[in-house]
């Protein structure tokens, strides 16, 4: 035993007498995990998460949260004398008087839209691999509900440098909830204290964004973890894996080291950020007045779509009885964020309510095994990223020459006419990839080598699938489903069926989920194919074996090969002397 | 002649002489007088004649022959000779083809021709001048006040960092990131496009130079914080962020997540 042993293992004695650890340990520390690249996402929230923490703790120590006027005496010269808030000055403090100030400014803004980022890429990661699926619809809930606390961390964050950008986010804010109707003036007093800006909302919107939403996020994602390490990881099919098994690596050495060094990986892409690129100027915008606004103003990236929608919807307008109803902001921003965070948070029930799936599923779909969520998935993608363009359409048009009216009403037809379409395009994708998996499984795969029978015919040659890759493939026999059956109005025993219509409605949906879908052929018919494929590959060998194998020339497509052979390339090149 | 020589020593010629004399002082003196600012090497006349005749070849056809305008361009009468030399110099006139606004460009006219069609249009009615270099000394300005009126001013069409901004149906406010201190003296006190007028007495000279020195400002200041993405805000922090970083990221996700060996 090493020294080092002996004081590892002495210490854990220590510390097991007392708590009982070890049998903990054990278990935990050889915990297995998956390996796949699209499981890093998640670390990467975490990981920015932790340095957003650490930055932010900084930050708070020479941040004041207050609206009193100062005037502006410190080293940034084109502010000086300027009357503006404590907070602004404090925030321009930070960035020019402050040691490292500047450095852990831009590193808490770039790890900021990091998270919000990987959240957003973790999230599309889990629905398109189905990984939301029983036994983990309550998971994806918690992320759904993390995703809007993200964006609550970063649009309150936005807003306390009290900068001119900021405050204008603010303004906007304030008017979304002035159009709430009936209680939107009064819920927009009682949020700004007064009238806008007024003296308190800076300190207010502090303790959210450094203490209720840190809290919140901090605590919903330990149950995030805590659930992920309960119901263990999702795996992507392969070789052995099945939904009851979980192949991987032990948690200890193996990921511990992984994820150890990914955090530092992360940590380091921010500060090379933070250090090199600029973020947030606030002192190019100056501080807010309600009179001054900058043309471009644009949210942080992830509220570029709701601004999109805002910017994009026609200037609809009711009066009621003396009560302007501003449909042009309650709609975009209120109303359809409403609906479309609520739609995501139940997608999970939704999705098992129409397939009539009550099964348990670890093993992840491929996103062509359920043509039509993914093309749910990319319909929505393709919403979300047109509304960045309505976001950024003043940008957009003063860089490309565009009327910034074209690009609106572009919007106001391409936002009905493309998703659909995305929709169509991606189900018709999938399907091709599926039939293409079921050539694979009957055929074997086409190996690109054309054969000429004795007789003058041309054939492809098709190879048998390696263990991986048809491991792969069946997967799609363990999850496929049929769908559900039309109920019947009344039963056997003339008995009225109550729940018909719901039924109805659920039974056609199911068809709609499932239809078009490739039947997946039976194991019989696979096994047929294979052996058929190799039988295929086998028959060419004997062909080369003859004489013309030596003298083809042994070009295929510039890659020396000569087809049939056994030996490797290199080895052929050796058997010739090293040249060709 | 002969009477000319013959009333020599009428009481009233000495009188008379005296009124010759003092004209021909005073004629030459105004002559002098208005010619000594403008350029030395060509008297206000010749280049007011001169400029006509680049006006009536390059101008007249939109603006007409009086420069009273037409249907398809504005009257010059009372536009200053500011207006000439910002457009004509920048480029934007002669326009190159009908847009939502002018386009700058290469200059299609040398210095001394933009003097002349200035001097021209200026002869026409008053109208704003150009600035003299005593005009755009920004020495001893308050940059701090000018980034003030600018925000307040300038910011909501050129945006705060001066990079432009769209404006309705094509238009848009130009980046003032290569602009001269004359060309935006120039801009404020002619008001080009949709840009409004900034009189002397809505912002004053003291103003307008402060405003010229802070837009200097922005134009040679260093970023303190690194590559500055244009300092145009969110959107192209967006852009580098889903291209680069996100690179760099994926490529340090998919380097963990391989399979160990």
């Amino acid at each position: 035993m090493s020294t080092v042993e002996k004081v590892g293992a002495g210490a854990g004695t220590y510390v097991d007498q007392r708590l009982g650890s070890n049998r903990f340990l054990k278990r935990s520390l050889s915990k297995v995990f998956p390996d796949h690249w699209s499981f890093m996402l998640g670390e990467i929230a975490l990981y920015s998460f932790i340095v957003i923490l650490l930055t932010g703790t900084y930050l708070t120590l020479f941040y004041k949260p207050s609206m009193v006027e100062v005037i502006y005496q410190g080293s940034y010269v084109p502010l000086k004398g300027i009357a503006m808030s404590e907070a602004y000055a404090s925030s321009l403090d930070i960035s020019f008087d402050v040691r490292g100030g500047l450095l852990l400014r831009q590193m808490h803004h770039w790890a900021a839209l990091i998270f919000v980022a990987a959240v957003s890429v973790h999230l599309l990661r889990i629905f398109f691999t189905g990984a939301f699926r029983k036994p983990r619809e309550f998971n994806w809930i918690i992320g759904v509900v993390l995703l809007t606390l993200a964006l609550g961390a970063g649009f309150s964050g936005y807003s306390l440098p009290d900068d001119l950008l900021s405050g204008t986010g603010l303004q906007i804010a304030r008017g979304i909830v002035q159009a709430i109707p009936i209680i939107g003036t009064w819920g927009a007093f009682l949020l700004f204290g007064g009238q806008f800006p007024g003296d308190d909302f800076i300190s207010r919107i502090y303790s959210v964004h450094i203490l209720l939403i840190p809290g919140l996020i901090l605590a919903l994602v330990t149950v995030h973890l805590m659930m992920v390490w309960v119901q263990k990881h999702t795996q992507f099919p392969g070789p052995g894996r099945t939904n009851n098994n979980v192949v991987g690596y032990p948690l200890m050495p193996v990921y511990m080291a992984k994820a150890g060094g990914f955090f530092f990986i992360v940590f380091g892409i921010i500060a090379l950020l933070g250090g090199l690129v600029s973020i947030n100027p606030i002192w190019i915008f100056g501080p807010y007045t309600p009179d001054q606004v900058s043309a471009g103003s644009q949210p942080d990236w992830y509220i570029g779509w709701l601004d999109g929608m805002l910017r994009t919807m026609p200037n609809w307008e009711t009066a009621v009885g003396g009560i302007t109803i501003s449909w042009n902001v309650f709609i975009p921003a209120v109303v359809l964020p409403g609906l479309i965070f609520t739609a995501m948070a139940l997608y999970p029930f939704l999705e098992a309510w129409v397939t009539g799936d009550k099964r348990e599923h670890h093993l992840l779909d491929r996103p062509r095994n359920a043509p039509v969520r993914t093309a749910i998935g990319v319909m929505s993608l393709t919403f979300y990223m047109l509304l960045w363009i309505g976001g950024a359409n003043d940008i957009i048009a003063t860089t490309f020459d565009l009327s910034i009216n074209a690009i609106t009403w572009f919007l106001r037809v391409a936002l009905f006419v493309l998703p659909p379409l995305a929709f169509v395009f991606t189900k018709r994708v999938c399907l091709g990839l599926q039939r293409k998996d079921r050539d694979k499984l009957l055929h074997g795969y086409e190996s690109g080598r054309i054969l000429r029978l004795p007789h003058g015919e041309f054939v492809e040659v098709h190879e048998p699938l390696d263990v991986k890759e048809r491991a792969i493939i069946e997967s799609r026999l363990m999850t496929d489903h049929a769908p559900l059956p039309m109920p019947a109005s009344v039963d056997a025993a003339g008995v009225a069926n109550k729940h018909y219509r719901v039924k109805r409605l659920q039974a056609k949906l199911s068809r709609v989920w499932y239809a078009d879908q490739i039947p997946a052929p039976t194991m019989a018919e696979i096994e047929e194919g294979q052996h058929h494929a190799a039988h295929g590959a086998l028959s060419e060998a004997p062909l080369h074996a003859h004489a013309d194998a030596l003298e083809n020339v042994p070009f295929h497509g510039g890659v020396l090969h000569t087809p049939g052979e056994e030996k490797t390339n290199q080895e052929q090149l050796n058997d010739r002397g090293g040249h060709l | 002649m002969k009477s000319l020589v013959a009333r020599r020593r009428h009481p009233l010629a000495l009188a008379l002489l005296l009124l010759f004399a003092l004209a021909a002082v005073a004629g030459i003196y105004a002559v002098a007088s208005a010619s000594a600012p403008a350029i030395a090497s060509d008297s206000t006349q010749t280049q007011v004649e001169e400029g006509k005749k680049l006006y009536l070849e390059g101008c007249s056809s939109c603006h007409g022959l009086g420069a009273e305008g037409t249907v398809n361009g504005p009257t010059l009468i009372g536009v200053g000779a500011a207006a000439v030399d910002f457009q004509v110099s920048s480029g934007r006139m002669p326009l190159a083809a009908p847009g939502a606004q002018a386009q700058a460009g290469p200059a299609m006219y040398d210095e001394k021709e933009v003097a002349q069609l200035a001097a021209y249009v200026a002869s026409l009615a008053p109208g704003p001048q150009i600035p003299t270099a005593e005009d755009l000394n920004t020495d001893n300005v308050d940059v701090a006040l000018g980034g003030l009126l600018f925000r307040t001013n300038c910011a909501q069409c050129h945006q705060a960092a001066g990079g432009g901004g769209a404006l309705t149906q094509g238009k848009y406010a130009p980046s003032l990131m290569g602009s001269e201190p004359k060309e935006i003296w120039e801009a404020m006190v002619t008001g080009p496009q949709s840009m409004p007028v900034f009189s002397d007495s809505s912002i004053t000279p003291d103003d307008k130079r402060a405003i010229i020195a802070y837009i200097e400002e922005l134009q040679t200041s260093a970023s303190p914080g690194g590559l500055d993405l244009g300092r145009i805000g969110p959107v192209t922090e967006t852009v580098f962020l889903f291209t680069a970083v996100a690179a760099a990221l994926a490529f340090a996700a998919i380097w963990i997540g391989m399979k160990a060996r």
